[in-house]
This record gives structure tokens, C-alpha cells and sequence, in this order.
């Protein structure tokens, strides 16, 4: 393994080594608020998991700029107008941008050179503005909003039972909870 | 309207029960929301049956969720083995809750009746989700939504121990998912997919990329392994079943009842779902020593478990003990990986469902009247109680596998199936511990009916009717599935042919 390797997983050593102490802050900890803690950190560590697998390298957030998105929307306009000079395919030069997807779908079965001439356009259009930009796979920071979620709840019902074994026991020490029941069983 | 119906079916198994969760806290008087909570389950089940019907009848059902088209889109899938599976939770889902009126007067202080109907519902809605959906992260999902409704369910019993244990069970049941959710998204780093049978169908491409050989990924290794502890631990296997005794003791009995027939199979049924759906046989059993370990470990927890039972004094407890061996059964059965094997292990999932909620249920009348789960309190009862003691009775021969009950069923499949393959200490083994089950089994017989009454069982009553009756019907119908076979092991084996032949799902 050579250095840049072992610098390159930087952030998986990072996920391991949380995960390994939270998992023996659970497992080693008798005291309960401890214990959720622990729980947390070992939570968290998968968080950075997923979402350090959902990065690519240079890559930004999955959101288009504002600026490309309106320059796209004009080459958009300009591209379908220029084809209109070429075709009747496309009457519906003025429909809505939401529309080019099903326009798109339309082109396929229109002549081939036709065809071309429009991949032409988009390819230069895409050079123009998006091709530098690399996006960050989004899927698993979405799903990583649904385990905080269920992370969250998790942790307020461990809190609150355990407000419920205090109230009961006067303590949130495991050893001397079990101390307490074995001592009730004996009587 | 039919038609509509029977299209959005998939889906309407989860969203009623889940849309009718908080409206019932909202409702908030008694009455009005276990009606509703009765209508719920009663209508659930209802459409599981039209279910498997359809499933029967016309192949597997996709459903996509919101329209979004499989793999993007969430997919529910149902075929034999979820439909089945999804039937016997909704029925015994039903069922219980018809029960168990009298028994939450007892247990559970009346103000918070209304919290334990919405917790009810969710935990199946968890449950079903589990079941119906074709993909992996929702399995995450609706694990959690079921787990924590049983949480706070198992916390809502009678003595101070019950919230601790439903602590325990939390940590664990929370490390048990996260691993979970680490092999899902180990899964997901190496296919970039989450529908089950689309990773399934990219592994084997990557398989064939690799002339055959399935490629030395590590990380498919760990995944497989952080998703098979997770489940494990879910399953409450030999080794990881600490959390089970405790939370089945002190839980409200309705609860015991609930939860120790559905959950642990349905988290069985998830595990079958991912080796035989997702990684395959070859895989688990042939790369891997899956078969072994899982009938080494399966085999020692059948013992251990067993014998442990024998020495509880806590009638609950033991039961408790006893549900751990028998999940021994059901992964001895998947361990097999033939159709005889696989299919004693689905219908044992069944049928023990059958068994456990039967004697579970007895159990709370039991506590009704005698107010106690320990032996010493129980004695003579027979003689007060002869109904419900009779129930035992019936309840215990099915948990034993004599024949004529639906744990002979069972047995009998793990058997031909242990002997098909050659595993014969593993047959002689599995029949031994079938002894101890009469052990376990026949001490509470002993307590009931040749012992002096107890100062409790000598004023006790019959329970009323209801209870008798609904207990009644699930016993008995641990006898009919143990003689009328095609519902149960009948729909176990196409399940199971369907897992071998059908290649993924």
C-alpha cells in the first residue's frame, strides 16, 4: 500500500475509527447515557460512510448554478429555433423549456442528419457551458437524511426510557440496576 | 373500483395501517380508536389474503412506488414468500389485538390505552413494509419504524425491569440495524444500485465479467457479513439473542404475544430474501461456509436455549428461551439450501408463529386471573382453568412436533430434508432436542393439573369467552395446518422452488 493510497482513504480510516469507539463506548460503558453516546458516535460514523462514497473527486453539489441554468434556457430557445429553419419536426419551437425532454424523444425518429446536426448543437452547447462540471453522486446523503431521522428518533426514546428507568431505580448505573433487581428477586 | 384496489394492493398494506397510526392518537378516546385499530388489522389481513390469491394466481406483482420506474424508483415487490409471510403477520396481527381487550385493562393503565393502539399499528406497518418492499434501504427503514414501535411497546409493561429491558433491546436492536444499514451501503458503493433484484442482476454481471469467479471484492464479503450479523442479531441467533428474554418477560403479555410471532420471522424472512434473493446460494454456502456456521450455530442454540428453558421459573421466560431454539429450526432449515430445507424453514416460520402466539396468548389469560407468570402461582390450575390449561396443553404438543400439529410439519420436512443431504448427526441431534421440548413443555403440564391448587389458582375463573375463543382459533389451527397441508407448507414449497429455480427473486 503506498502513501497516497493509505492518505486516499483518509476519510474511510476516519469512518473505521469512530465506528470502532462508539461500538466499544456501547459495548464497554455501564453507564446509560454513556451508552447512547456511544450509540451516536457509532451512528455518525456510518453517516460518513455513505456519505463519503457519494463524493467524486472535484466534484460539487448536485445542484445546477443559476447562471448556467439560465444560459442553457437561452441556447435552449436558440437551438430550437434554428432547427425550425431546417424542419416542420419542430413546430413546437415555442414550447416551454419543461417540454425538451419530450422533444427530445420526438427527434429520435426524425431523419438521421437531422438527428446529428442537433447532437451537434447540444455537444457544442454542453462544451460551452457544463462540461467542467462534475457533480457529487446525491443519493446517499438523501438517504443519510433518513437515518438521522431514524437516528434521532432512536436516541429520544433510549433517553427517554432511560428518564423512566431513574425515576424507577434512582440510578442509571447498569451494575447497581442489576444489583437492585437481583437483590429484589432474592426476597 | 376493484380493479384500482387490486392494483394499488402492495402499497395499501402498508399505508392503511400507517395513515391510521396517528389518526388513532389524535382520536384519542378508548373505544373509538380500538375500533378503529380492530377495522385496521381485520381489513389488513383481509387484503393480505386477497394477496396471496393474486400471487397464486398470477405470478409475482411489482408495484413502483409513486410511478418512479424500478431502479430509481422504489419498487414494492410481492411474490409466494412475502405474501405468505405478510399473511400470517397481518393474521396473527389481527387476531391478537381481537384478544386483547381484557388482558391491557389489566396490564396497561387505562389513560394510556390510546398510545398503545398507534404503537400496535405501526409495528405492523414495520413489519409489512419489511415484507412487501423490493428495495434494500426501505428494508432499513421499515425495520427501524417496527423496531421502535416494539420498543416503546415492550416498555409499556407492568414491573419497573420493563423499560430496562426495552433499553437493552434497543441498544442492541440498534447496533443489529446499523450493521444493517453498513452493509446496504457497502452493497450500494459496489453496484450503485438499491432495488434487490437489480443488484442482484448486476452481481452476477460482475460474476460473469470475472469468467465465473465471483470477484475477490472484499467488500462484497463485509457487506454480506455486516448484513447477516445485523439480521442475526434481529433474528436473536444462538450467540446474539441476549436482548429476548428479558424483553419477551416483561413486555405486556398482548405484546409477548405479538411481537414473538411476528418479529423475529419476519426479520428471518429478510435474511432469506438476502441470501437467496440478492447474494445467492453459491455464494453464502459454496464461497462461504455460510451452511455450516448457521447449522453449528443453529444446533448449539437449539441445546443451549432448550435447557435453559428447563430451569425458568418464569413461565414467560421460558417460552422466551424456547423462541430462540426454535429459530435454531428455521435457520437449520435455510441452511440446507434444497427446496425440502428451505421450505421447513419457511413453514416453520408459520407455523411457529402458530404455536408461540398461541402459548403467549394462553399465557395472558393465565396472568389475567392468576395475576403471576411464575410456575409456583400457577399450580392446580388446571382445575379452575380447564380451558385455557387445555390450551397449553394443544399449544405445547404443536411447540413438541407430535404429529397431527403443525410443528410435526415442520420437523418432519427438516428431517427428510437433513437426510437427503447426508447430514445425519444433524438429524439425531434435531430429534434429541425434541426431548427437551417435552421437558419444557410437560413441567407446566405437571404445574397445572397434578398439583395442589395454589392459594391464586384455587379462586380463579375461567377467562371470558373472547379470549377463550380467539386463543382458541389460533391453537386450533395449529392442529388444521398440521393435517390440512396445501395453505402452509403447500405454499412454503412453491415459495421455496420459486427461491431456487427462479434464479433472483
Amino acid at each position: 500500500m503506498t502513501l497516497d493510497e493509505i492518505f486516499g482513504l483518509y476519510n474511510y480510516w476516519v469512518v473505521i475509527c469512530l465506528m470502532m469507539t462508539g461500538f466499544y463506548i456501547v459495548i464497554a460503558r455501564k453507564n446509560l447515557i454513556k451508552t447512547v453516546i456511544g450509540l451516536n458516535v457509532f451512528q455518525t460514523s456510518v453517516v460518513l460512510l455513505y456519505i463519503t462514497m457519494g463524493k467524486v473527486t472535484g466534484g460539487t453539489a448536485p445542484i445546477i448554478p443559476p447562471e448556467i441554468a439560465a444560459q442553457h434556457g437561452e441556447h435552449h430557445e436558440h437551438s430550437t429555433a434554428h432547427s425550425t429553419a431546417h424542419s416542420t419536426a419542430h413546430m413546437t419551437a415555442d414550447a416551454p423549456h419543461l417540454d425538451h425532454a419530450t422533444e427530445h424523444g420526438h427527434e429520435a425518429v426524425t431523419p438521421l442528419t437531422q438527428h446529428a446536426d442537433h447532437v451537434h448543437q447540444t455537444a457544442s452547447a454542453m462544451a460551452d457551458h457544463s462540461t467542467e462540471l462534475i457533480y457529487s453522486n446525491p443519493l446517499p446523503s438523501v438517504l443519510m437524511l433518513t437515518a438521522i431521522v431514524v437516528g434521532i428518533a432512536t436516541t429520544a426514546l433510549a433517553l427517554a426510557l432511560i428518564v423512566r428507568i431513574s425515576e424507577d431505580y434512582g440510578t442509571i448505573e447498569e451494575d447497581e440496576i442489576l444489583l437492585i433487581d437481583q437483590r429484589d428477586s432474592s426476597h | 373500483m376493484i380493479e384500482f384496489l387490486q392494483y394499488h394492493l402492495p402499497v395499501l398494506l402498508i399505508a392503511i395501517p400507517l395513515i391510521a397510526a396517528p389518526l388513532a392518537v389524535l382520536l384519542s378516546n378508548r373505544y373509538i380508536v380500538q375500533s378503529l385499530a380492530l377495522a385496521v388489522c381485520w381489513t389488513t389481513f383481509g387484503l393480505a389474503i386477497w394477496m396471496v390469491a393474486i400471487v397464486n394466481q398470477s405470478g409475482p406483482v411489482s408495484y413502483e412506488l409513486g410511478g418512479w420506474a424500478p431502479p430509481y424508483g422504489i419498487e414494492y415487490r410481492v411474490d409466494q414468500l412475502n405474501s405468505f409471510v405478510m399473511m400470517f403477520v397481518s393474521g396473527l396481527g389481527a387476531m391478537v389485538l381481537t384478544y386483547s381487550p381484557y388482558s391491557l385493562k389489566a396490564e396497561i393503565p387505562l389513560s394510556q390505552h390510546y398510545l398503545f393502539y398507534p404503537m400496535y399499528l405501526l409495528c405492523m406497518t414495520g413489519l409489512m413494509g419489511m415484507c412487501v418492499t423490493g428495495d434494500l434501504f426501505n428494508v432499513f427503514v421499515f425495520l427501524e419504524i417496527s423496531s421502535l414501535s416494539t420498543y416503546a411497546l415492550i416498555s409499556l409493561g407492568r414491573t419497573r425491569r420493563a423499560p430496562l429491558a426495552a433499553f437493552q433491546y434497543l441498544i442492541m436492536g440498534t447496533i443489529g440495524a446499523t450493521f444493517l444499514l453498513i452493509g446496504i451501503g457497502l452493497l450500494y458503493q459496489m453496484t450503485g444500485t438499491l432495488n434487490m433484484a437489480d443488484i442482484a442482476e448486476q452481481l452476477e454481471a460482475q460474476r460473469l465479467v470475472n469468467d465465473g469467479q465471483w470477484a475477490g471484492s472484499r467488500t462484497m464479503l463485509v457487506a454480506f457479513a455486516f448484513l447477516t450479523v445485523g439480521l442475526c442479531i434481529k433474528m436473536a441467533v444462538f450467540p446474539l439473542h441476549t436482548w429476548l428474554p428479558n424483553a419477551y418477560a416483561y413486555a405486556p403479555s398482548v405484546v409477548t404475544a405479538f411481537v414473538a410471532a411476528t418479529a423475529t420471522k419476519v426479520s428471518v424472512y429478510a435474511f432469506i430474501r438476502v441470501v437467496f434473493g440478492i447474494f445467492t446460494p453459491q455464494f453464502a454456502f459454496e464461497l462461504l461456509p455460510l451452511d455450516t456456521a448457521l447449522w453449528s450455530f443453529s444446533l448449539v442454540g437449539i441445546f443451549l436455549a432448550s435447557i435453559a428453558a428447563i430451569f425458568q421459573q418464569d413461565v414467560k421466560r421460558r417460552l422466551a428461551y424456547s423462541s430462540i431454539a426454535q429459530i435454531g429450526y428455521m435457520l437449520l432449515g435455510i441452511s440446507m439450501a434444497d427446496v425440502d430445507g428451505l421450505s421447513a424453514g419457511i413453514v416453520h416460520m408459520f407455523n411457529h408463529a402458530l404455536i408461540k402466539g398461541g402459548l403467549f396468548m394462553v399465557v395472558g389469560c393465565f396472568v389475567l386471573r392468576l395475576g403471576s407468570v411464575q410456575m409456583d402461582d400457577w399450580k392446580g390450575a388446571g382445575r379452575t382453568m380447564p380451558w385455557t390449561s387445555f390450551a397449553w396443553v394443544l399449544g405445547g404438543l404443536g411447540l413438541i412436533g407430535v404429529p397431527v400439529t403443525c410443528g410435526f410439519i415442520s420437523k418432519w420436512l427438516l428431517l427428510t430434508s437433513a437426510i437427503h443431504n447426508e447430514l445425519y448427526p444433524v438429524a439425531i441431534l434435531m430429534l434429541i432436542s425434541s426431548l427437551l421440548a417435552v421437558v419444557y413443555v410437560w413441567q407446566i403440564v405437571e404445574v397445572l393439573y397434578f398439583e395442589e391448587p395454589s392459594e391464586k389458582a384455587k379462586h380463579a375463573t375461567e377467562v371470558p369467552p373472547l379470549m377463550l375463543l380467539t386463543t382458541y382459533t389460533v391453537v386450533g389451527a395449529n392442529i388444521v395446518f398440521g393435517v390440512w397441508t396445501t395453505y402452509s407448507a403447500g405454499l412454503a414449497t412453491k415459495a421455496a422452488k420459486a427461491l431456487l429455480e427462479g434464479g433472483s427473486l
